[in-house]
């Protein structure tokens, strides 16, 4: 099932550049292991070596943070759109 | 000279469109003149935060930076001049925004922010707005605004993405503790100076700022709360997603565990004096920055 996956820039030199790419899995686990397979190193910039998201990134389905949903075994369906938002501070 | 309503004839005309404006009208632009607002960091967020909170005619404006201007600001931070550079951004930052409007008066806080004087200088203000750099300011000004019950309107950018929001204190909405519990380790956020950043991202996600700092001023509108605005300047892509209140939030949380001001530079998992690497510009909580 492909899913939306919509890179911020700061990740966007592990996807070639591209500000969205798709992803296969029925859980935000899964999907994640997919980018992992294609676009090796991604994921270390979104878990951490016990494989628990980082507290300074957060993961969107839709509109709602995967901590208040099933954090990486929120399910994911065809049409939904994942976002990653790494924190940053720029000012 | 007296006008209407209390306003001065030249005031009547300088904020007629705010004035015959719905929802804004003479009371709104009273509340305005009357308000006090703090913007921390006189960089590219602060510069369309505060030059828009001058026109609008707030009464109090206080802006702390610590910094001097750098010739490689000027790509971005409007409140500063070719001929500026050099001098305290305050005092370039003061005399940009009484020639937009003498009615305001600048408050200049030409100081490190830190935990020893957050709380004084935060505490003459009614609403903070975030422009800083990094990321202990960002949880000390998150912190200090909760412990203090003042609204904190919050902006960050980097590259061509932006996020803003508003946090409110003691109405179980959430804040930036609640969005990112934990800053990233020092080195892993490359800063603007390294990564570059897009001059016009901080006048969007600024004047968004603003909106907001006007909006809980006047009491118009629905804030930003409990929502997490993200723009994608590449993409033209404006998204909202939902920001929720952590009850287990060690600041504003039901039973909070941070309850004074903390080392906001150890927090962040520097040594004492560090320069966080994502600072560039003068609102460090450390000694010293590199501009």
């Amino acid at each position: 099932m492909a899913v939306r996956v919509k890179i911020p820039t700061i990740l966007r030199t592990h996807v070639g550049g591209s500000p969205e790419v798709q992803g296969e899995g029925g859980t935000v686990r899964d999907l994640l292991q997919d980018l992992e397979r294609r676009y090796p190193g991604i994921t270390g910039r979104i878990l951490t070596d016990e494989g628990r998201l980082h507290r300074f990134v957060n993961l969107y389905v839709n509109d709602e943070d995967v901590r208040y949903l099933g954090s990486l075994e929120t399910q994911v369906i065809e049409g939904d759109t994942v976002s990653i938002l790494p924190a940053v501070a720029g000012g | 000279m007296t006008g209407f309503g209390g306003f001065t004839e030249e005031q009547v005309l300088r904020y007629s469109r705010h004035i015959i404006l719905p929802k804004i009208g003479a009371a709104g632009q009273r509340k305005l003149l009357e308000a006090r607002v703090l913007c921390v960091g006189a960089g590219g967020l602060g510069s369309p935060v505060a030059m828009y909170l001058a026109a609008a005619g707030v009464g109090t404006l206080g802006i702390v930076d610590f910094d001097k201007v750098d010739l490689t600001n000027l790509q971005r931070q409007l409140l500063h001049d070719t001929d500026d550079v050099g001098r305290p951004k305050v005092d370039s930052a003061a005399e940009r925004l009484n020639g937009i409007n003498p009615d305001v008066n600048v408050v200049k806080h030409d100081t490190v922010l830190s935990s020893d004087n957050a709380f004084d200088i935060l505490g003459q203000y009614d609403v903070v707005v975030d422009g800083s750099d990094n990321f202990p300011v960002r949880y000390l000004v998150n912190d200090a605004t909760q412990m203090l019950g003042k609204p904190l309107v919050y902006g960050s950018i980097f590259q061509f993405d932006g996020q803003a929001s508003v946090f409110m204190p003691g109405q179980e909405t959430p804040c930036y503790r609640c969005l990112f519990p934990e800053p990233p380790p020092p080195g892993t956020v490359p800063s603007c100076a390294e990564g570059g950043v897009f001059g016009v991202l901080p006048g969007i996600i600024g004047s968004i700022q603003a909106v907001e700092a006007i909006k809980l001023i006047t009491g118009v509108g629905a804030p930003l709360v409990g929502r997490l605005l993200l723009f994608d300047a590449l993409e033209m892509d404006f998204t909202t997603v939902k920001l929720r209140w952590d009850p287990d939030c060690p600041v504003c949380g039901k039973h909070p565990t941070v309850t004074e001001l903390i080392d906001y530079d150890r927090f962040c998992g520097l040594a004492p004096g560090e320069v966080p690497l994502e600072a560039e510009h003068g609102v460090s909580t450390s000694t010293s920055a590199e501009a």
